[in-house]
């Protein structure tokens, strides 16, 4: 069926209005990053000014900015990475095999994914000073993984599923050892899951700041928690904070340009299938 | 060949222990911190066990309770607003035209940034002074609005920041689900004449009704444990207009430094949560055809 160009017009003026309302906020916090002090007070609709990188210049020499940017890094990634592995291991034994205490876990586990961090705040806190692991990357990483793996293990879980057991079985027959079954076989069709797992786990690890906020020094801060502080009771300084938003921003944009058909597949399966 | 007891253990061993030590057990002790008296800077050895009394105090504190209010409110209102949204543009949009792919990447950029930097812009963008949407409305000639001193009006400030991050996903999900209907149905309605409303709420909507429900019950579910953008975005002001369960938590704790008193209420929270996340399971147990 053909439609006319009218409607097909319509139908581009829509996606190009949604898409202008989906990315003007963030085009604002990039813009707004380049504009000088008189310029953020000014009027807001003059939308031609000269840009200046001298608040990107302020907050890249602000004390300690390196540090910051390594701990995000470092709970950024590090927690990605020990969420993934453990994610799919765990997907894995819940999808293939059967034993007790398998429907619990797997209750509890889709229950964990629905607890408010605001509720983990003071517990985690106290547990953490006992366990000297306040003011410590690793406490953050341990949290991040904690709080990432019900979400992930649940998502790689219905992409184990759709994989037939006996695929993996010929695989074995025809001489591949555990691990390259699973590297031959099972990865390359959990790819769209493994995209989208992520993305949303290094979404949280990456942007966080509530919990960090509480469990991090001057020397354990993430990017976020930096961020925020200069957020104070006087008021906000705008281009430093932008700058600070724009450059947290980064990383997971250029993430989703890469993956985003893969994390869009993910992140729709679960529920599109079942 | 039957698999050994130990081999399950050895997949799921690692990220159980990981999930007990580091999430079940904190949402444990939470209930056992609410038994105790307990300020921020004392350690917690010298804490005082004080049985019910923070349980009672808060729940007999008006201020949790229409705290508890706001937070059912800003979730309904939000969640509704995400629904008919995404699923009406989803309807609108569904046929795939040349350069869909691009223009979903760009609907998924809001859910990728930093709360914290959602929460700063929308509060730059509704500022009295120098804010995009007085500007906006100063071209309409209506005098600029106070957005984050007025209560009803920073209220609506955190629903329309939450609904710009969160329609983008009912959306996908719904061109998704809609994709996946059987052509062959819609096509045997249109040559049984169907108009577009019948065949919308008649055909289209209960086909993918379940889709509809799932994605209900996780907006519904996240819509509770929003804290960070209206931590930043208004901080819980005017007065505790936009103060939700989940800020006055964090407010009681690390704020008035009554960390026992914080943690019976997010008692309070984690009930409500769990009868929401019954109800999802009820609607759709992922386990249900699992033998």
């Amino acid at each position: 069926m053909n439609r006319s160009p009218l409607v097909s017009t319509l139908h581009y003026t829509m996606l190009i209005g949604l898409a202008l309302l989906c990315i003007a906020p963030i085009a604002v916090i990039f813009t707004t990053s380049m504009r000088d002090q008189v310029s953020i007070f000014a009027e807001p609709l003059n939308f031609i000014f000269t840009p200046t990188l001298e608040n990107y210049r302020a907050v890249l020499q602000e004390d300690k900015f390196d540090r910051y940017l390594l701990n995000s890094l470092f709970v950024g990634v590090v927690s990605t990475v020990i969420t993934l592995v453990l994610g799919c291991m765990a997907a894995y034994g819940l999808a293939r095999f059967r034993f007790f205490g398998r429907t619990t876990i797997a209750y509890t586990t889709l229950l964990l994914r629905t607890v408010p961090l605001a509720v983990l705040a003071i517990p985690v806190f106290m547990i953490w000073s006992e366990w000297k692991l306040v003011n410590s990357l690793w406490g953050l990483i341990l949290l991040y993984t904690a709080v990432n793996l019900p979400f992930t293990i649940w998502l790689l879980y219905g992409f184990v599923l759709q994989v037939p057991a006996e695929l993996e079985e010929a695989a074995a027959i025809d001489g591949c050892g555990p691990l390259r079954v699973f590297t031959k076989v099972l990865l390359p069709l959990m790819a769209p899951g493994l995209a989208a797992a992520s993305i949303f786990t290094f979404r949280i690890a990456w942007n966080e700041f509530i919990l960090a906020l509480v469990l991090t020094d001057r020397g354990t801060r993430t990017l976020p928690v930096a961020a925020s502080l200069y957020i104070t009771d006087i008021g906000v300084d705008w281009g430093k904070v932008m700058a600070m938003a724009s450059l947290i921003a980064i990383p997971p944009l250029i993430f989703t340009f890469v993956a985003a058909r893969q994390i869009i597949t993910g992140l729709t399966a679960g529920a599109v299938k079942g | 060949m039957r698999t050994p007891r130990w081999v399950p253990a050895l997949y799921l061993g690692p990220a159980v222990l990981i999930m007990v030590a580091a999430c079940l057990y904190p949402v444990i002790s939470a209930f056992q911190l609410g038994l105790f008296d307990w300020s921020l800077g004392i350690p917690w050895s010298d804490a005082r066990w004080v049985g019910w009394d923070n349980f009672v105090s808060a729940f007999t504190n008006p201020r949790v309770w229409s705290s508890l209010w706001t937070t059912l409110i800003f979730a309904a209102v939000c969640v509704t607003a995400e629904m008919v949204l995404g699923i009406a543009l989803a309807l609108a949009l569904e046929r795939p035209v040349r350069g869909t792919a691009f223009f979903r990447t760009l609907f998924i950029l809001p859910m990728m940034i930093a709360p914290i930097a959602v929460g700063l812009v929308w509060r730059y963008i509704f500022d009295a002074q120098f804010g995009l949407i007085n500007a906006i409305l100063g071209l309409f000639k209506v005098a600029p609005l106070g957005w984050l001193a007025d209560p009803t009006l920073a209220f609506i400030a955190i629903v329309i920041a939450d609904i710009w991050q969160w329609t983008p996903f009912v959306f996908i999900m719904m061109v998704a689900a809609l994709a996946n209907v059987d052509s062959a149905v819609i096509e045997a309605s249109r040559i049984d004449g169907a108009k577009w409303w019948q065949m919308t709420f008649l055909v289209k909507l209960p086909m993918i009704a379940h889709v509809i429900a799932i994605t209900l019950m996780m907006r519904l579910i996240d819509a509770f444990r929003v804290l960070e953008v209206v931590y930043v975005l208004t901080f819980g002001g005017p007065g505790d207009s936009t103060e939700i369960l989940a800020l006055h938590i964090y407010k009681t704790a690390f704020v008035g430094q009554q960390l026992g008193v914080a943690a019976a209420i997010s008692v309070l929270l984690l009930v409500v949560v769990a009868l929401l996340s019954w109800g999802a399971l009820r609607l759709s147990n992922p386990l249900k055809n699992d033998r």
